[in-house]
């Protein structure tokens, strides 16, 4: 789950680390008071869960409110990335003297939050990494001990020379170390880490991911996902458990399992259709979640076929049945269905499905065969 | 011979009266799984299906029955707590099925479990099965046929479509893995693959990847280094968008994209065989001459 930045930059405030004051806008109105408010010169940000936000022109500097109200206007409402502007911040445009580059992930290779920072943050870093990766400096963090002083100040040393700086900045390390367990953080970034003229070192802009397994043991967490800038038919899989990516084919799949959902779309296009979504259904699969995930699916007029995929584990093949039973006396469905079901409970599944007046294959690639059929059928 | 579970396997499930932890337990009761014990709080002293002990914790189940393997079915909140109450009653084995644990969570889990010598599988795996012999998880038994085709994979259900096609080909199994697609797990491929390798009724080993993460290019750089034994491999998401960028930090870490592009080329270079899909596996192994 991503916070916006605003979000983002309250929970570094709250834990101690300094951060420029700033204010959201949701109307041109609001965001020309703020300016007022913050002095005038200040840069308007659009708050979108999508990077390279400045590139797409929404981030704009404003020399008064006027010109703060102008560029709210012309930034909420558009587009970045498929997603809808709907807040701004404003914060002041504040001098800068440098910038570095903070952050913390959680590190496959070494199972531990690794600490990263580099003397040369902005919007390059990555270009950095790639092309002088001897100006990033990493640490792997002992979760038993946390990061310790030391390693926070030899980090700190490694963004200045001067030793006021360095401890502020192994300060501002140490927080966000605490920042990441205290939200169940997967990420925690705070680029650009600025000096002032005046020697001050603040975060200038933080991003944060929340761990999604994390969030139903936050509520207070849980309260600040903005539901608005998310795909509506990904916050209604959210909604009913399921895991939901829209693609752009007329093949919509429902498979339970990652990685047979992905192998599933790749056969899709083995045989020449192409995949309308990725949907996992998930284990312990009740039979709502499969009306839940065919409503999803019908609800793109685009998809022709709807292939299920089930190779019963821990998801029981009779629950799935009963569900592909429910969601056709629930839904009218104008689209017809294949179904491929095997594995546990695959007899009481075959059952329920006949009585019902479906069939179903047990091959997978005879099924995704059928399927791309009948979606070129259909669209011819 | 098998990696990991056999004929010695004693078998303690941590979740037994639960809505998925009974029906398995039955599954791996019916499959012939020695199940010597169960794991409720509250519920010590009753018995499951007339038959196994069930107690209040893990130790006392390890006392009373020798257990020296655990599986573990709890809810994803508790999951956490029943990995070290597992780690900590000594069990050299400890198979986590429940998905959902926090990855943070997991940071703390493993040096624990490191510590005290155990081997932890999973989370959010579907445990491993030696055909005829022990299973431990999820994996549907008759789809599974003992032989010689080491079976190690990230996925869950994918590796059942897997199985499926070897067995219904006259291809036996020695030990499936399921591994996980957690970031972070207990057993990666390497270990598998060390343990494969070593394994004398092992004959080929089929490794199955998806995108994200660099574990198949460690696994594809251990097999050119390591691995004697013919390997053919199978990457999942060929056809998936790229994936959400988490921050710049991700990029930064890894040097790598993830994708499955990157990843066949590695495990090419490595001299596995490579699937298209998974019904290639069985014309991959024969033409290896397994």
């Amino acid at each position: 789950m991503n916070l916006h930045e605003y979000q983002a930059r309250e929970i570094l405030r709250r834990h101690g680390i300094p951060v420029p004051p700033g204010e959201v806008a949701t109307t041109p109105g609001e965001a020309r008071a703020s300016a007022q408010r913050l002095g005038g010169k200040v840069v308007v940000k659009a708050q979108v869960h999508a990077g390279g936000r400045g590139k797409a022109g929404g981030v704009k500097l404003a020399n008064s409110a006027a010109e703060a109200e102008a560029h709210a206007r012309a930034i909420l409402g558009m587009t970045i990335k498929g997603l809808t502007v709907h807040k701004v911040l404003i914060a002041p445009a504040a001098a800068i003297a440098s910038e570095s580059y903070v952050g913390i992930i959680v590190d496959r290779g070494s199972q531990r939050p690794v600490l990263m920072v580099s003397p040369a943050g902005g919007i390059d870093i990555e270009e950095v990494a790639a092309k002088t990766p001897e100006k990033i400096h990493r640490l792997a963090v002992d979760p038993r001990y946390g990061l310790l002083s030391h390693q926070a100040l030899g980090l700190g040393f490694a963004l200045y020379g001067d030793v006021h700086q360095a401890r502020a900045a192994a300060d501002i390390m140490q927080k966000l170390y605490q920042v990441v367990y205290a939200v169940g953080a997967s990420l925690a970034e705070i680029n650009p880490l600025a000096t002032t003229p005046e020697g001050a070192v603040q975060a200038l802009d933080a991003k944060i991911v929340i761990d999604d397994n994390e969030v139903e043991r936050r509520p207070d967490i849980a309260a600040l996902r903005d539901v608005t800038a998310e795909a509506p038919e990904e916050v209604a899989a959210r909604e009913a458990g399921l895991t939901f990516i829209k693609l752009d084919g007329n093949v919509g799949c429902c498979v339970n399992g990652a990685g047979l959902a992905m192998a599933t779309m790749d056969l899709v296009k083995y045989y020449g259709g192409e995949p309308a979504n990725f949907l996992d259904i998930g284990g312990s699969s009740k039979a709502q979640k499969v009306v839940a995930a065919l409503r999803i699916m019908t609800s793109d007029p685009r998809v022709k076929v709807i292939l299920f995929n089930i190779f019963g584990g821990i998801t029981r093949g009779d629950d799935v049945a009963n569900g592909i039973v429910q969601a056709t006396h629930e839904l009218s469905l104008k689209v017809p269905i294949v179904i491929r079901l095997t594995g546990t409970n695959e007899g009481e599944a075959m059952e329920i499905l006949t009585k019902a007046g479906f069939s179903a294959l047990t091959d997978m690639d005879e099924a995704v065969k059928q399927a791309v059929a009948l979606a070129k059928g259909k669209a011819a | 011979m098998s990696i990991f579970i056999d004929q010695s396997t004693r078998l303690v499930v941590q979740g037994i009266t639960g809505r998925d932890g009974s029906f398995h337990a039955k599954q791996m009761m019916a499959y012939g799984t020695k199940v010597v014990a169960g794991v409720t709080p509250g519920k010590g002293g009753q018995r499951f299906e007339d038959s196994v002990p069930v107690f209040n914790t893990v130790a006392e189940a390890v006392h009373e029955t020798r257990a020296n393997t655990a599986v573990i079915y709890v809810p994803a909140a508790v999951a956490a707590s029943a990995i070290f109450e597992a780690a900590d009653a000594g069990l050299e084995l400890i198979v986590c099925i429940t998905e959902g644990i926090p990855v943070l969570d997991m940071t703390r889990v493993l040096p624990f479990v490191h510590e005290r010598g155990a081997r932890l599988i999973g989370p959010n795996c579907p445990g491993l099965i030696s055909p005829g012999k022990s299973k431990v998880g999820i994996i549907p038994g008759n789809i599974c046929e003992p032989g010689k085709i080491g079976v190690v994979s990230r996925s869950g259900t994918l590796t059942y479509e897997i199985i499926h096609q070897l067995s219904s080909h006259g291809m036996g199994q020695s030990t499936c893995v399921g591994i996980g697609g957690d970031p972070l797990i207990g057993t990666n491929f390497v270990h598998c693959l060390t343990a494969f390798e070593a394994d004398p009724e092992t004959a080929a080993i089929v490794l199955i990847g998806e995108i994200g993460g660099t574990d198949e290019q460690q696994a594809a750089d251990f097999v050119r280094r390591n691995v004697s034994k013919p390997v053919v491999g199978f990457i999942a998401g060929q056809t998936a968008p790229p994936g959400r960028r988490m921050g710049h930090a991700g990029a930064i870490i890894s040097g790598a994209s993830g994708t499955a592009a990157e990843k066949m080329q590695a495990l090419e270079q490595a001299g596995i065989g490579v699937m298209k899909r998974p019904a290639d596996v069985v014309p991959l192994l024969k033409s290896a001459r397994i």
